[in-house]
């Protein structure tokens, strides 16, 4: 038997679900009765839900929330009864009166008590509502069925319950009581109560714990485990009906796992249920006049998802409102309604769910984004030049990024949509943006419908099994062996593979987890194969994607793809940030999940994550502009450089023996002036390849700036080309600005300035160091 | 009448050592084990327990003993701690005995290292000493080092 104190916990508890519900509902309708779409049953509605709070309130002794509760009840049942109409601004403290409550119980909730806030104003103004009106209604009196009889005897649960047993009082006398405390237990007219229950979905539906749903989740989870196990060893034994049997254990299993995943869904209307009230205290704050459409509120989505996404739409939605649909005049001038529309559209494509929020306002100019992110010095001027529309537009994820000229309370702050993308992303999802100037803004998010069962590649590597999640992979390449020669090349000392003339960072699995497979660690027959694998020559590369940018993983074998369950890792693992989980595989063993973006930066593959993310987008946007003519040239065997021909002043060749010494600098005598020589294998790092005494001719390419000139002495000029360039700048090192494929080799750009100012320190002295365009 | 006090016993490295049996929750032989990458070596790895993904520790690592011979597997205790369960390998598994709290003592001033951290307590068999392990602090493991990141 339970005691006074758990049960009354217990009924707390349920209170605090019932009224969340009740409240949104009271929301709900309120909305719909300000738009003047309310029936006359919507009142009664809106009355059982704050009665229902009240009355539960009252039994177990939560004056506070009695209290408040009852004043607006009174308002409600007066307006109910025709007493009074239904104001503007009336709903507008009945709204506020709504959020009073949330709080109170908010408080009860966190803290165990009702807390101690004064809501004696909000109060005041209920009353002050009734009273300008009823003092001249004509009947003071409700229906004779509200002559109430109490409730309260049947209630007498509690011997701490403060509640008096109430004799009937008449309504009008209740504006006048104090507003702190009204001792009115239940004031349900006999006619009420069973409304308020009604023969509604409660009689065909239970409210079960999430907590009971996770660990029926979690045993699902094993039993699909189990399942594969035995389905992989019934294919071993040649037995019929073992075969048989686990043939059945595995539809049941399926159509089980179904049906729980089934239970955690709820349709995503359970989020949008507050949009309306959100839509419409941002739209009234900001003078804006605005209709939210919803469309798909049944699609369904796993709990743990709803909860994640709830906060990053609330931001969205009140972005659109804010920065997106215009003040009503705006909207005249520019020829479309006063009231502008957001809809909100979610349905299931592909395995996922889609969620599109969509304002009709004045969209984003492409222009104006990139001049702020400019201003910001987030972007130079040049990789917004290079920039396309759709990587303008997705500017606005960048951190610290704003464009509301000015900060409002409702958003512009600029913390907001990095954090949006970064919360849709860590859960698997993705977020994309379009716009149309003038015509308005659309938001798309995919999410993944589940979180606990993820479907993965599995990968093999120094013997071991890794679980790759889908969601970061793009392609799978594999290299036969001479391929693999050419394809893979060294840039300082990091391998890159030419994709399709895109270069990509490559790390090997094996290295980065230090798993050279020392043969002592694996006792199990298993891993003795993988060895003979990886000296076959052929490179497996998993290209993957992590925060925007690719990397190709290498791997000693690519073996299938799978749906997993997702366990966590213990505490011990936790600092391991290569890791998202661990899994059990079909034969029983566990197989550690890579944590792709964790692996990522693990393996210095993308460091300067937005930086690089920004050239790496500029890249394939930069289209059919931004063209270079470019120097190539040598610096020794296998050394390919390249320098913006624009630098180059002349091109000269000097006999060797014409080198003189001036100082410690090599020079030679140019159209009567001293030209400097700088050898650029000296200052190149990964080309220091020495070829001192060669040939007996010397080429050098003149650069001179402001009346001055220096010789670059190169090992042999090869071409000038014009080219778009795309920069990775990874493979930055002493003298190189970064590496790209010109003429489909990988081609090092030279840093001429650093060169100089490395050779001669006075060089730029009159001058600060100029910003070369690579 | 004295208390007396369960325990779960097992070997490591010759020396005897003991958990309280209510922390243990099972007893099993020699699992196949997934290595994790970059971990402590003291972390073993992972094993597959019905379905549960349960971190190994070896003790004799922890313990900072000598390494086990390689051709001898050892035994799992599965101990259940506040993170939930965690097993320690171990060499062989010992008896449940049931000490008196008269022939107990604190550690001895010469236990050294680790030991000393991780003993609770000794008590006197006839012919050799039963050690106590703390099953918590034995499973706490200082932050997985990151090699290079």
């Amino acid at each position: 038997m339970p005691t006074n104190d758990e049960l009354q916990q217990q009924l707390i508890k349920d209170l605090l679900i019932e009224s969340a519900e009740g409240l949104d509902r009271f929301d709900r309708e309120m909305l719909s009765l300000e738009k003047g779409e309310g029936q006359p049953e919507t009142l009664n509605v809106v009355f059982r839900a704050i009665h229902t709070i009240k009355g539960t309130a009252g039994c177990l002794g939560l004056s506070k929330v009695e209290s408040v509760a009852h004043v607006g009840e009174n308002l409600l049942d007066a307006v109910r009864s025709g007493k009074l109409s239904l104001t503007q601004e009336m709903i507008g403290t009945l709204l506020c009166y709504a959020d009073a409550l949330r709080e109170i119980l908010k408080c009860l909730e966190s803290t165990g008590n009702e807390g101690d806030k004064d809501y004696s104003a909000l109060l005041q103004k209920l009353q002050e509502h009734q009273v300008a009106r009823t003092t001249e209604a004509t009947t003071p009196e409700a229906c004779p069925a509200k002559a109430e009889t109490s409730a309260s005897p049947t209630w007498g649960l509690f011997d701490d319950d403060p509640l008096p047993v109430l004799s009937p009082k008449p309504e009008s006398s209740l504006p006048a009581s104090p507003p702190t405390r009204t001792p009115t237990a239940a004031e349900s007219g006999p006619e009420r109560e069973p409304a308020m229950k009604g023969p509604s979905v409660s009689d065909s539906a239970i409210r079960v714990s999430v907590d009971q749903l996770d660990k029926l989740m979690n045993l699902v989870g094993e039993l699909v485990l189990a399942r594969n196990q035995i389905v992989q060893y019934s294919g071993l034994i040649q037995d019929n009906s073992l075969i048989a049997a686990s043939q059945r254990l595995n539809i049941i299993t399926t159509e089980l796992q179904e049906g729980v995943m089934k239970t955690r869904m709820q349709p995503i209307g359970n989020v949008w249920t507050k949009f309306p009230r959100v839509v419409r205290d941002v739209a009234h704050e900001l003078g804006k006049k605005v209709q939210l459409v919803m469309q798909g509120n049944e699609t369904e989505l796993d709990r743990t998802i709803i909860e994640a996404i709830k906060d990053p739409l609330t931001h969205i939605v009140r972005n659109a409102i804010d920065h997106g649909i215009e003040m009503p005049e705006a909207r005249a001038v520019a020829g479309k309604p006063g009231e502008g529309t957001l809809l909100l559209r979610a349905f299931h494509e592909g395995g996922q769910v889609n969620i599109e929020i969509m304002d009709d306002g004045r969209g984003m100019h492409v222009a104006k984004l990139k001049e702020k992110a400019m201003q910001k010095l987030m972007i130079t001027a040049e990789q917004a030049s290079r920039m396309s529309d759709r990587e303008a537009l997705n500017l606005i994820f960048l951190p610290g990024f704003s464009t509301a000229e000015k900060i409002t309370n409702v958003s512009g702050r600029g913390v907001g949509m990095d954090v949006v993308k970064t919360n849709i992303e860590k859960i698997g999802g993705s977020v994309d943006i379009l716009s149309e100037p003038n015509s308005g803004t659309t938001i798309k998010i995919k999410i993944p419908l589940t979180l606990a069962i993820i479907p993965a590649l599995v990968v093999t590597s120094g013997g071991e099994r890794f679980a790759i999640p889908q969601v970061s992979l793009l392609e799978l390449v594999r290299l036969e062996s001479d391929q693999a020669l050419k394809g893979i090349q060294m840039l300082s000392g990091s391998p890159v593979y030419r994709l399709r003339g895109q270069l990509l960072p490559l790390c090997y699995l094996n290295k980065e987890l230090e798993i050279e497979a020392p043969a002592s660690s694996a006792p199990q027959g298993q891993s003795t194969t993988a060895p003979s694998s990886r000296t076959s020559d052929a490179v497996n590369i998993v290209i993957l994607q992590a925060d925007g940018r690719q990397f190709g993983l290498v791997v000693d074998e690519i073996n299938d793809t799978e749906e997993i369950v997702v366990k966590p890792l213990s505490k011990q693992l936790k600092g391991l940030t290569c890791f998202a989980g661990a899994t059990i595989m079909g034969d029983g063993r566990v197989a550690l999940i890579l944590d792709v973006l964790g692996l990522a930066q693990h393996a210095n593959v993308i460091n300067e994550v937005r930086d690089r993310s920004m050239g790496d987008k500029s890249k394939s946007g930069s289209g059919n502009t931004n063209k270079q003519t470019l120097l190539l040239f040598d610096v020794g065997k296998g050394s390919r450089l390249a320098i913006p021909l624009s630098m180059v002043a002349r091109l000269e060749e000097f006999p060797r023996d014409r080198i003189e010494h001036s100082g410690t600098h090599r020079v030679v005598q140019y159209r009567g002036l001293i030209l400097p020589l700088i050898r650029v294998a000296d200052y190149v790092t990964a080309h220091g390849v020495a070829e001192e005494e060669s040939p007996d001719i010397i080429q050098v390419v003149v650069y001179s700036e402001e009346g001055r000139s220096v010789g670059l002495v190169v090992g042999s000029i090869s071409d000038i080309v014009e080219e778009v360039v795309n920069v990775r700048r990874d493979a930055r090192g002493q003298g190189i600005l970064g590496s790209a494929v010109i003429q489909d080799r990988i081609t090092d750009l030279l840093d001429v300035s650093a060169i100089i100012q490395a050779a001669d320190p006075n060089f730029y002295s009159q001058k600060p160091a100029l910003e070369l365009v690579a | 009448m004295s208390h007396t006090k369960q325990f779960c016993t097992f070997f490591i490295d010759g020396h005897l050592f003991g958990v309280e049996v209510l922390k243990v929750q099972e007893v099993i032989r020699y699992q196949e084990m997934t290595r994790v990458p970059l971990a402590s070596r003291t972390l073993q790895g992972l094993i597959n327990l019905r379905g549960q993904i349960v971190t190994a520790i070896d003790l004799r690592r922890r313990l900072e003993l000598p390494p086990r011979p390689t051709h001898q597997l050892p035994m799992n205790v599965v101990v259940r701690s506040e993170e939930g369960a965690v097993s320690l390998l171990v060499d062989e598994i010992g008896d449940v005995v049931e000490m008196d709290d008269d022939v107990y003592e604190r550690p001895p001033e010469t236990l050294r290292g680790v030991s000393r951290e991780l003993v609770t307590g000794v008590y006197k068999l006839k012919e050799r000493l039963l050690l106590i392990l703390d099953t918590e602090k034995t499973v706490t493991l200082q932050a997985a080092p990151l090699k290079g990141a």
